[in-house]
């Protein structure tokens, strides 16, 4: 289970640049550290976010493994017409973490 | 971030005004209730909060009804106050409904003693009573992300509230057993937590500022962790600091020493989650 939470505003004009906000729980794990035995503790990290709006991707982002755990991420896109935006964040292990919201513009 | 005393004092009494705007800029988004209607008040005659020792963006990081990282710790905790389990088919909510109503204020009273008990007993304890004797459920061992989480949610319900725990009475041998805990030299550095935390509070260790070492944020986020951490995690690692031997988790040491904090903490709001380095 990931906690997730995202916050972009639920109304805007068009033409209007939104900001959106991401957090999301994860350790992100480096794969540099070792833990008391000695022994190296596998890479976990969140290697890609993606935002679509209306299908069309306004958003990409390769993290790597110095970003830091629970990673907080604010970003901006235009508002160009009503419709759905879809968040993506992909884990190394192949999960796909997605959340969707709506957004009306006038 | 290299500034001298007086400009970080300077500072924090512009902070506080910043907050202040911020808090009230604030009012009304989502449905977390992170902002109280006045804003909290972190410095209580000498007593401060540890916020007070924190950077800007630390200070607005913490009062982000959005980006503050405990939050997560929080709504997960939400989730489990509604979680049915064990064997008796009950949940927090069954028998305590709205934590809103129920739970606020409680979280300004622990550690308190516990007749039943007969000893004192903190906040992570009462949850796992409750579901062991209650739900007749396995308790959830001690820093897990499950109790940490239930605590956390627990004590945002009293968020702003003053410390208040009772050390008269049954609770006194234990308050002065954690008093006692407080100014005894230990470890390797041979410093108690008085040395630390009363005499040079405010004053720089290498690169950190002092804080008076106040738990009334406890569970918070903490940056060299990356995660959610309970006040004895936090004791576990200043005692591992002066290269002393920390007591485990739930300890009665521990639990007479947080009473000993909180009471010398009396007057600070609650204030999980709380974000600190």
């Amino acid at each position: 289970m990931a906690e997730l939470r995202i916050r972009i505003p639920r109304q805007a004009r068009k033409g209007e640049v939104i900001e959106i906000k991401t957090l999301i729980l994860h350790p992100m794990e480096t794969g540099r550290r070792r833990d008391v035995q000695g022994q190296l503790i596998p890479r976990h990290i969140i290697h890609t976010f993606t935002c679509t709006y209306n299908d069309t991707q306004v958003f990409r982002a390769d993290w790597h493994p110095a970003v830091a755990a629970n990673p907080y991420l604010t970003f901006y896109t235009v508002a160009t017409e009503s419709g759905r935006l879809r968040f993506e964040w992909i884990d190394d292990d192949g999960t796909v973490y997605t959340t969707e919201a709506e957004i009306t513009v006038e | 971030m290299w500034q001298t005393r007086g400009d970080r004092q300077r500072s924090t009494i512009g902070l506080l005004g910043l907050t202040l705007m911020l808090l009230l800029g604030l009012g009304g988004g989502g449905g977390k209730r992170l902002t109280a209607a006045e804003p909290l008040r972190y410095i209580v005659e000498e007593r401060r909060s540890g916020y007070t020792y924190l950077s800007e963006e630390n200070q607005r990081l913490q009062d982000d009804e959005f980006g503050n990282p405990g939050l997560l710790w929080a709504e997960q905790g939400q989730e489990l106050w509604r979680r049915v389990e064990g064997t008796a088919a009950q949940s927090c909510m069954r028998c305590h409904g709205d934590a809103a109503a129920s739970m606020r204020g409680v979280r300004t009273r622990y550690p308190r003693f516990d007749p039943q008990w007969g000893k004192l007993i903190n906040l992570e304890q009462q949850i796992n009573r409750c579901r062991a004797e209650r739900m007749q459920a396995l308790p959830y061992p001690y820093e897990s992300e499950a109790l940490l989480a239930l605590t956390t949610f627990v004590s945002l319900q009293s968020r702003g509230l003053p410390i208040d725990v009772r050390i008269d009475g049954p609770a006194q041998p234990y308050f002065e057993a954690g008093k006692a805990f407080f100014f005894q030299r230990r470890g390797q550095l041979d410093l108690a937590c008085a040395h630390c935390h009363d005499h040079y509070a405010g004053q720089r260790l290498r690169g950190d500022v002092l804080s008076q070492g106040q738990i009334n944020g406890f569970p918070l986020y903490r940056h060299t962790w990356q995660t959610q951490g309970s006040t004895h995690r936090m004791f576990e690692w200043c005692n591992t600091s002066v290269r002393a031997e920390p007591y485990p988790y739930g300890a009665d040491e521990y639990v007479n020493l947080e009473l000993y904090m909180a009471w010398r903490g009396r007057g600070l709001p609650v204030e999980t989650p709380a974000v600190r380095r």
